[in-house]
């Protein structure tokens, strides 16, 4: 199967018009030296019924979340995403269309990612927002991009309750950024504000996670003005779920809000692609990365909308730009608004207390230690199983149950310790799966 | 047309939640939220209603002829949109146990497979996220290979051409790197004799895309390869341009030790009005080591994640990278097979057919057929009728076309750098070329039509001026100001000098 | 609106496109009508702080187009005693007038000779030419 449309007519004419005989005469000033010769060695082409056949026998292999019932979260939600979504990834003008460099051509692009900025900034309370990074791992990378330059400090602190994934993918950019990551450990669950200002001075900035990767809620509060008293920037990695019942970074003295945007409107599809988030205080607009839709006017007046602070980004700037993101997850983003048009603030509340109700619901019903009990949680919660979590997921797995993420795969001394996740999809009747499951 | 906001009434609604009778367990009061977030309220025939007419104010390849240079817009088939659908991919948590999530290793497993073919090269990782980001990851590696060799110190500079994407420079400096620029000759060729003496021990590598921006292989391309290796440097190959050249000259053949691929450009994943892509990487056994954690590696009829890589660079990005992403592509290459080969071959059948037709009425700089893409000038348009590139790409709108690249690569002035891709007809060919003869000669005898172009678009010329010096980048409720009642003076044409 | 074309005597000129007016043991700079034309309306001045040393040749500053980025490299070397803050708030100042309003910073010069290596407006105006 192919999808050209030339047949051997065109072919012979279009041949004529160049002046060549053949179309392997195109290729003419390629040296002989690498050439590649003879045929590709990939399978024979599948024609769309047996293409679709084939992709169906490999996801058919794939235990999703149709097929267990799963209580994994860490970082990855199993949150609804409405038909609404689904409609609008459809169109096939959004699905099909470029970066909106040609305004007159994209208005449609560059008002919705408009409108997505202005909701990441009402979620978040900071004053701009970039169209999307690639996840809630490279956003944190990019933040501390924005403090390396705002502060001229080469030393990032990170609590040791930010997700696992955002710290290694930190420590990766670091040392081309020139930065030093120094982390913060927990107590109990939670970070320190002292422990964490200590390690903060000198730094640029400071990056927590709320909630946390163990699902407790952290002193935020606190953490930012430890932060700034050690004039480092808070940075506060969110989870957009949140947002509707826990207090907005921009609110309590963050600089930037980062996070992964993929509980708001994206499925799990292993992983990605998804979106990030970053946010920023106004003083920090010329530091941001990527794109940024502004709103302008037409020559004759009429409202319009332009990427705009394009002398940051690596087309102008070159090696000078604020970072070298060009194609981003602006589709992703796109799902991200209509998710949240789709809830409203009402919803968007009510969603997150489901969340946490069940939560709660399920701690009582499943009836193991908590490893933090002294912590108040949101839609996360680890338990302590009696045995090596990798025995309990698969005994639970026998009885058709994923019951969650062994923390041992990134903490030490956690050997038998699950994180146990609650989205409003799951029921009291779940919930009673998993404490026999997990009591098996 | 308005603003999702504007169109909020209190109390309205899209959304319905499960309810139960469950507690809602307290907040306390220093974490919780004071005031709500201003998110729309509508309901949902209005909350589909604004999108619907926002994607009819979009042009995508859906709509029409999309010849963008080096982005490759091709046609995005509709059978991978179903495929990634399917609930085993979609629903599926990337924190599955491996036995769970076999369908998903096999499929990045093959992709890898079918991607080291393409690169000629063995190993390959899916992880980074984007073109951008394989070029970061590829300069990670190169840092990690020399760190390893004992020679991280020494070897701090990498060379770029005057022709490279401003990723390329961008990705330099994140990466730690200082760049080091060579010039283009006139056959536009890197000029060996000026790189002679720019690569030495201080050398990491080279960061080239082949064909260049200018749409042409570099012919000296074995030369460079043997100055490079000889200084003990390593070679980059950008793959924005692959296009051109699959299954007719594979980059590790042509020297390079790494190699990125854009998805969302040679293998069909949508653009999606800026992303998302994937920017999967190919590399020499040397350099495999240190590749993104984790692996995805085959045991007997097993596959698994491997996280035991003590050499390894790190992590780019989340999980094993866009997994939709891998689906899309995938399928895309299955459904040619082999013949991917014919894929590359029609791309540059299209682009010398414009070209061919196209060199009479616009400057050629480079004269030699070209191969997926190639650049005109319209500088003897600007000099005899002040119609600039500009003007002659916002003409093209009215004529129901996106307009090509333009003002880039930098050394062409006024440059139209043109790519029409495999996937489009001749009669759309003839059309553009209609099109743009029509537009050249209106460009001596009417040059207000362009000028004042594009005409039918839901927009006129946007005030970019006003956009930088206003800085309104959100809605701002009560106190959004409105634009209008500031004047656009016509110095807004001005600020497209030198654009 | 733009100003026309000029290259006033008095002034001296550097290859960079920027000027600068002696007067005794200070200096002002700006750029000319060359820059500003080549860069279209000016969005953003990046200027640098009082007391900063500023080196002949190097750049001092940044001014930004909607589509452009340019250093501003300064034509003789010293010590910066104002900053305009006109084009801070009103970077197209600079456009509009480019050897008045729109001067970019005051600095005391560290050496005066440095004026003996700058073009008079009839030699810069002949570069221009051939740009």
């Amino acid at each position: 199967m192919s999808f050209l449309s030339l047949t051997d007519r065109d072919r012979e004419e279009m041949l004529a018009a160049i002046g060549v005989a053949s179309v392997d005469e195109l290729f003419r000033e390629i040296p002989e030296g690498v050439r590649f010769q003879g045929e590709l060695d990939l399978e024979p082409a599948l024609s769309e019924l047996e293409l679709v056949a084939h992709l169906e026998q490999l996801a058919a292999r794939n235990m999703d979340t149709g097929r267990e019932l799963s209580f994994l979260g860490a970082g990855i939600y199993d949150h609804y995403v409405p038909a609404a979504v689904d409609a609008v990834l459809a169109r096939g003008e959004l699905l099909t269309a470029y970066t909106p460099y040609q305004a007159e051509m994209s208005q449609g692009v560059l008002q919705a990612i408009f409108e997505y900025q202005t909701a990441i900034c009402e979620l978040t309370g900071m004053d701009v927002s970039n169209a999307s990074g690639y996840d809630g791992t490279t956003v944190a990378a990019d933040a501390c991009y924005v403090a390396k330059h705002v502060t001229g400090r080469a030393r990032v602190v990170l609590a040791e309750t930010v997700n696992p994934q955002v710290r290694q993918v930190v420590k990766t950019y670091a040392p081309g950024f020139g930065l030093e990551v120094v982390e913060v450990p927990h107590r109990d669950g939670v970070t320190d504000p002292d422990e964490l200002g200590a390690a903060a001075g000198e730094a640029a900035c400071v990056i927590f996670q709320q909630p946390n990767f163990f699902g407790c809620l952290e002193p935020a509060p606190d953490l930012a003005a430890a932060a700034n008293d050690a004039g480092a920037l808070p940075i506060a990695h969110v989870d957009p779920v949140s947002l509707g019942v826990l207090e907005a970074p921009g609110e309590y003295g963050c600089a930037l809000a980062i996070g992964e945007g993929q509980g708001a409107g994206n499925y799990q599809s292993y992983g990605g692609p998804h979106y990030g988030f970053i946010a920023a205080r106004s003083e920090y607009v010329r530091r941001m990365p990527g794109r940024i839709v502004g709103e302008t006017t037409d020559i004759e007046g009429r409202r319009a909308y332009v990427l705009t602070l394009q002398t940051r980004e690596q087309h102008i700037r070159r090696e000078k730009a604020t970072s070298n993101i060009t194609t981003n997850q602006t589709l992703l983003a796109l799902a991200g608004l209509v998710h949240l048009s789709w809830l409203g603030p009402q919803g968007l509340r009510e969603q997150a207390e489901t969340c946490m109700a069940l939560a709660e619901h399920a701690k009582e019903r499943v009836g193991l230690p908590l490893l933090f009990p002294d912590q108040t949680t949101f839609k996360e919660f680890a338990i302590r199983v009696g045995r090596p979590a990798e025995d309990a997921i698969r005994a639970a797995r026998a009885r058709g149950v994923h019951p969650g993420y062994a923390l041992k795969r990134d903490y030490a001394g956690m050997e038998d310790a699950l994180l146990v996740c609650l989205t409003e999809k799951r029921t009291p009747a779940d919930i009673d799966r998993l404490a026999e499951a997990l009591a098996a | 047309m308005k603003l999702i906001y504007e169109q909020s009434q209190e109390g309205r609604r899209a959304s319905s939640l499960p309810r139960n009778d469950l507690p809602v367990p307290e907040i306390p009061a220093e974490l919780r939220r004071a005031r709500p977030p201003r998110l729309p309220e509508i309901a949902e025939p209005e909350l589909l209603r604004h999108f619907t007419k926002l994607s009819t104010r979009t042009f995508g390849i859906d709509t029409g002829f999309y010849p963008l240079g080096s982005c490759t817009m091709k046609h995005n088939p509709r059978v991978n949109e179903r495929v990634v659908n399917l609930p085993g991919f979609r629903d599926l948590h990337p924190l599955q146990e491996d036995d769970g999530a076999q369908g998903a290793l096999e499929l990045m497993w093959r992709l890898q497979e079918i991607l080291a073919e393409v690169a000629g090269l063995p190993a390959v990782s899916l992880q980074p996220a984007a073109g951008s980001q394989g070029e970061l990851t590829g300069l990670m590696l190169m840092r990690a290979y020399f760190a390893d060799l004992g020679e991280g110190e020494t070897r701090r500079k990498v060379v770029i051409p005057d022709t490279a994407h401003g990723t390329n420079p961008a990705s330099v400096t994140m990466g730690g790197y200082e760049l080091t620029p060579v010039q283009t000759d006139p056959r536009g060729n890197i000029d060996v004799d000026d790189l002679r003496g720019k690569v030495d021990e201080g050398t990491a590598g080279l960061m080239l895309t082949n064909p260049s921006t200018l749409g042409l292989f570099d012919e000296n391309i074995e030369e460079i390869g043997r100055i490079f290796h000889g200084a003990g440097s390593l070679m980059y190959y950008d793959g924005a341009n692959l296009n051109a050249v699959c299954g007719i000259s594979r980059p590790g053949d042509m020297g390079f030790d790494i190699v990125h691929f854009n998805l969302h450009k040679t293998f069909s994943q949508p653009h999606g009005g800026g992303g998302p892509g994937g920017g999967p990487i190919a590399v020499r056994d040397r350099l495999e080591p240190f590749l993104p954690v984790p692996a995805v590696v085959r045991e007997d009829d097993a596959f698994r994640l491997d996280y035991d890589r003590p050499q390894s660079i790190g992590k780019v990005r989340g999980f094993g990278g866009p997994f939709g992403v891998f689906v899309r592509s995938y399928a895309y290459i299955r459904s040619y097979g082999p013949g991917l080969r014919e894929m590359s071959e029609a791309a540059v059948l299209n682009a010398n057919y414009l070209l061919a037709r196209l060199k009479g009425a616009y400057e050629l700089p480079f004269d030699r057929l070209c191969l997926h893409e190639f650049v005109l000038s319209a500088r003897r348009l600007k000099r005899e009728h002040g119609v600039t590139a500009l003007d002659v790409a916002k003409r093209l709108m009215d004529y129901g076309f996106h307009p090509p690249t333009i003002y880039f690569p930098l050394i062409v002035p006024e440059a139209l750098m043109i790519e029409p891709t495999e996937t489009e007809a001749k009669e759309t060919l003839d059309e553009f070329v209609a099109a743009m003869l029509e537009i050249a000669r209106d460009a001596a005898e009417s040059p207000e039509l362009l000028k004042e172009a594009p005409h039918d678009r839901p927009v006129r010329r946007v005030d970019e001026v006003k956009a930088a010096k206003r800085g309104v980048l959100r809605y701002l409720f009560e106190d959004h100001p409105d634009l209008s009642t500031e004047p656009t003076a016509p110095r807004q044409l001005e600020a497209q000098k030198g654009a | 609106m733009a100003a026309a074309e000029s290259y006033p005597d008095g002034l001296k000129y550097h290859s960079e496109h920027d000027w600068a007016r002696v007067d005794g043991e200070e200096a002002t700079l700006g750029i000319t009508w060359f820059a500003q034309d080549a860069l279209g309306e000016l969005v953003h001045y990046e200027p640098p702080a009082e007391g900063a040393e500023v080196a002949k040749g190097s750049s001092y500053g940044e001014v930004e187009s909607v589509k452009a980025v340019s250093d501003l490299i300064a034509p003789l070397s010293g010590t910066v005693i104002e900053v305009n803050a006109k084009v801070v708030d009103e970077p197209e100042t600079v456009n509009e007038d480019p050897y008045g309003e729109g001067w970019l910073v005051r600095i005391r010069l560290g050496d005066s000779s440095e004026t003996e290596g700058l073009m008079d407006a009839a030699a810069y105006k002949s570069f221009v030419a051939e740009q």
